[in-house]
């Protein structure tokens, strides 16, 4: 019992990514009608803001160090450090939920400039082709990071006091032994707090109304008069800000590399596919439910039974699924159907 | 023989093949492309390149998982190197036959979806393979380290004949060793291969029948065609080209490893062909040939080999050119290779065939201003 | 009825949703005849002939062709039993030359459903290139065989269409408004057109509006109205019939 609760929440945290990154790409694909395979270095991109902020935070200058009196020897103290004593050390502990600050415009600009400078010209082309162009801009942009970042895994800790772990066992009555990491419970509230804030958007403003109207039926809304475009051009930057801040908080979790964002992207379509082409909901839960999956999958106890299945659940679900409700979970009739 | 029958204009496009592709050694001087080991890659990459453009470019289901059939080729020749001989037939033989096979079974489930949902079961299916040949498959992959021939693998049928190993392992043609220019001109022979039966299906009504597939699937179904059948075949045809390229690469090199079973993999292949032309004949090989060159060229350059290039301009020109173009170069060869992606894709959608047509088009029409 | 019924429609219901759009539709086609389907816009007319190929599964009812149930079958088979439909938006291979439009549902004829043949040369099907000569002569668009059909304007597009029904041969060809959008002078041909072949003992349904082109080729003529059959018979009868008069020709224009 106490396992299969751990398992669950193991799963969710991973599930909260993909239900991110997956809501993005849904949302893109509903309204835009665009397949982006760039969106997973979305993802990446925001998980580099939070080194990129960090690194800005640490920002240091080379100081004599005292302790060692045999020989000179320096050492390197951050300049918030120097300047805040205490307070500025505490600045830079508390670096990733702080990067959300500067993550959100910043991955607004990339988004909307992504949109405009190439996403719009790819509306009228066939998914291959969308496909195909964003995978090259993943590759761009992963490379880029690459030459700047260098191909290693770069650790982003979270602020210390959310490093230890919390008894979630004790709070249900459970044994000692579910403990769970404050972070990724922090990041399991985030994704909620960041989807909720998604579907209320969608829902109860003017705007998010708009849109659903416009990915229910886009001809009609277009005939209505609305600038369905212009509103779609945000939509995408709002995309690109939910894989941004999800890359950002992901970073204690996995630190981040350059190719990141391609390992969730794969997962991600699988995410959508399984979840229905189209529905936002579909998205969210099969994010979660295959995050939980596959951390039922590398249970030990499975695996003893089913070798590997850790390796290629996600993927196999994606093909039963496909093959057996082909509109997925929760797909709309007519979308992407030929 | 009615199967070598072809057209006068096709059997000039195949004289000429064969004749660019024997010569290569001679022609290719001026270019520094001219040592085997990169006219091997020419020829295994444009082998992977046209089959796959007998999926692509005929049918237009692109398929993102065609480096899975890649990495079996591979293994599977290996197993055949370390099972049974070092002799490279059967091991292309069944590199490629192996690639059908499982080309069958994942390409039945795959066509029962089309446009994106194929591409994303494709690439499920390769995710998959990779994933298992990284972890569980060890015992058959050698997971990380790779597979390769031992000297004290059983090899069967060489025992019989007494053949005894000597140095580490390497493939041979019937004694004659699988390196340098002889593996070359092995693996030019089944791109010639290649390239005729490519040639043959473009021409036939299988052919053109795939070709109406692509245009209008709908429309062929009222017809009277069942298409699932003739897609299969594609998947099957060109899966086998790309185990039998993937046999080839552990011709010149007997070892296989998971990551060429990547989607970036799977990705680059896609590029080859979108960059020399989607459905034209030539497209796919030209594609690979240059990117294989470039690849080649630009990965060898770091800093210092750019300084000397540009060593003829002022001094903040040259620093200033170096440091625009060292992202791209060495290291950065896969940035380079991202945005001729783009560029391929946004300006010239036919690729290079497309760009020869309307060059000679724009050509023709002058005289006549 | 008589016994050489081809296609037989029994009972075919069909609703979407809540809307019925076929209601008990009962319906004997006879060998060799032309057999026009008119009647009001949104009378059921094209849903009938969907049912017929395939496209669309009736929700009760069956239909039969030549005594073999066809419902339910997949549209491939349906077309290699022999029922053949021209549509009426075109539906064409844009990216092939005319030529090879015309050969594709030839090769259907002759290789059925599917047929593996990657190794034998299209240089060598001359026969079924004459055929498609000889039916592209028949619809005047053996001059451009070779053009890209894509650019083709839209009339040609109609009649390369029905050049695709028609090289099929089948018993019993489905025509949805053959003449929509055509010229006069193209309508009249293909009038003519379709009056040869009716010699030969090729069987055809016609959904047509043009009521110039239905009392001049049909023999029978049946009249659906709000998803029912309201009328049956020869022009004659159809001509002077009330409720027809009530139902449509009043009712349209």
């Amino acid at each position: 019992m106490d396992a299969i609760f751990l398992q669950i929440l193991n799963g969710l945290d991973k599930g909260g990514a993909y239900a991110l990154i997956a809501l993005g790409l849904t949302l893109v694909f509903g309204t835009l009608g665009v397949v982006n395979f760039a969106h997973g270095a979305l993802f990446m991109l925001g998980a580099f803001c939070a080194v990129t902020f960090q690194n800005i935070l640490t920002l240091s200058r080379k100081v004599k160090d005292e302790s060692i009196t045999f020989f000179d020897a320096y050492k390197e103290i951050p300049y918030l450090e120097i300047w805040f004593g205490e307070t500025g050390m505490a600045i830079i502990d508390w670096a990733v939920p702080l990067s959300l600050l500067m993550a959100i415009p910043v991955m607004l600009v990339i988004g909307l400039v992504m949109e405009r400078g190439l996403i719009q010209y790819f509306y009228k082309r066939s998914h291959a082709e969308q496909i195909l162009v964003t995978f090259g801009l993943a590759i761009v942009l992963q490379e880029v990071i690459k030459s700047f970042f260098g191909a290693n895994p770069i650790p982003t800790p979270a602020p210390e006091i959310v490093a230890g772990s919390a008894n979630v066992g004790a709070l249900f009555g459970l044994g000692d032994t579910v403990v769970y990491p404050y972070w990724r419970l922090i990041y399991l509230l985030f994704s909620l707090v960041v989807i909720g804030a998604v579907f209320a958007f969608l829902q109860f403003t003017t705007f998010g109304m708009v849109v659903r109207a416009g990915m229910a039926d886009r001809e009609t809304v277009t005939l209505l008069g609305i600038n369905v475009e212009r509103r779609f051009t945000v939509v995408f930057g709002i995309a690109a800000i939910v894989a941004g801040l999800a890359g950002v908080m992901y970073t204690p979790i996995l630190p981040p590399d350059y190719h990141i964002g391609m390992d969730f992207l794969v997962l991600s379509f699988v995410v959508v596919v399984v979840g229905g082409m189209g529905s936002l909901p579909g998205a969210v839960a099969a994010g979660f439910l295959l995050g939980i999956l596959q951390s039922f999958a590398s249970m030990n106890e499975v695996k003893s039974v089913l070798p590997g299945i850790d390796q290629i659940i996600i993927y196999l679900v994606a093909v039963v699924i496909l093959l057996v409700r082909p509109r997925g979970l929760m797909g709309r009739k007519g979308v992407m159907e030929d | 023989m009615g199967f070598f029958k072809l057209s006068r204009r096709d059997a000039m496009t195949m004289l000429i093949f064969i004749a660019l592709v024997l010569l290569a050694p001679i022609w290719l001087r001026p270019f520094g492309a001219a040592y085997p080991d990169l006219l091997q890659k020419f020829a295994i990459f444009g082998l992977f390149a046209i089959g796959f453009n007998i999926l692509f470019g005929l049918t237009g289901y692109l398929s993102f998982g065609h480096a899975a059939f890649l990495g079996i080729g591979s293994y599977t020749a290996v197993w055949s190197f370390k099972l049974m001989s070092m002799n490279v037939i059967p091991a292309v033989f069944f590199g490629t036959l192996v690639a059908g096979l499982f080309a069958v079974l994942i390409g039945y489930v795959s066509l029962r979806r089309t446009g994106i949902y194929f591409s994303i079961l494709t690439l499920a299916f390769a995710q998959m393979c990779y994933n298992l040949a990284y972890s569980v498959l060890t015992p058959i992959t050698n997971g990380e380290t790779g597979l390769r021939v031992l000297q004290d693998d059983p090899m069967v049928i060489d025992g019989l004949f007494g053949v005894v190993q000597e140095g580490s392992p390497i493939g041979n043609f019937f004694g004659i060793n699988m390196q340098g220019y002889p593996a070359f001109y092995f693996c030019a022979v089944m791109l010639i291969i290649g390239f005729f039966i490519s040639l043959r299906i473009f021409r036939s009504p299988y052919g053109l029948k795939l070709a109406a597939i692509k245009s209008n699937q709908n429309r062929m179904k009222y017809t009277g065609f069942n298409t699932r059948p003739y897609l299969l075949w594609a998947f099957v045809i060109s899966g086998m080209y790309a185990g039998m390229a993937g046999s080839l690469m552990a011709v010149t090199d007997p070892l296989a490893g998971a990551e060429r079973m990547q989607w970036t993999a799977s990705g680059e292949v896609v590029l080859m062909t979108i960059l020399g032309g989607v459905g034209t004949l030539i497209g796919p090989m030209l594609g690979s040939v240059l990117i294989k060159y470039f690849e080649n060229i630009f990965s060898a350059f770091n800093k210092g080999a750019l300084h000397d290039v540009f060593a003829f301009m002022p001094d903040w020109l040259e620093n200033l050119v170096v440091a625009v173009v060292h992202p791209f170069v060495g290291e950065g060869w896969h940035l380079t290779l991202g945005a001729l992606f783009m560029v391929i894709v946004i300006f010239l959608p036919g690729g290079l065939m497309e760009g020869f047509r309307r060059l000679s088009r724009l050509r023709g029409r002058k005289p006549a201003k | 009825m008589a016994d050489n019924i081809v296609l037989n429609i029994r009972n075919v219901d069909k609703t979407f949703g809540g809307l019925q759009a076929l209601s008990d539709v009962n319906l004997g086609i006879e060998e060799g005849k032309i057999h026009a389907i008119i009647g009001p816009n949104g009378a059921g007319k094209s849903t009938l002939l969907n049912v017929c190929i395939g496209r669309l599964e009736p929700t009760s009812g069956t239909v039969t062709f030549d005594g073999e149930v066809i419902t339910g079958k997949a549209p491939h088979e349906i077309n290699q039993a022999g029922v053949v439909r021209v549509f009426q938006t075109p539906e064409i291979f844009p990216e092939l030359s005319i030529i090879e439009n015309v050969m594709i549902p030839a090769f259907a004829r002759r290789d059925g459903a599917f047929r593996f043949n990657p190794f034998s040369s299209l240089r060598n099907e001359s026969g079924i290139r004459e055929e498609a000569e000889h039916v592209l002569r028949d619809m005047g668009l053996l001059e451009q065989r070779d053009h890209h059909a894509g650019s083709m304007s839209r009339g040609d597009k109609r009649r390369l269409e029905l050049a695709m029904g028609l090289v099929q041969h089948p018993r019993l060809l489905l025509l949805d408004e053959p003449t929509a959008g055509m010229s006069r002078a193209d309508t009249n041909a293909t009038i003519d057109t379709l009056k040869r072949i009716k010699e030969r003992g090729m069987t055809k349904v016609i959904i047509e509006h043009d009521m110039h082109v239905v009392f001049s080729l049909a023999d029978t003529i049946s009249v659906l109205a709000q998803g029912a059959i309201i009328a049956q018979g020869e022009p004659d009868d159809i001509r002077g019939n009330q409720k027809v008069q009530e139902a449509y020709l009043g009712g349209a224009h």
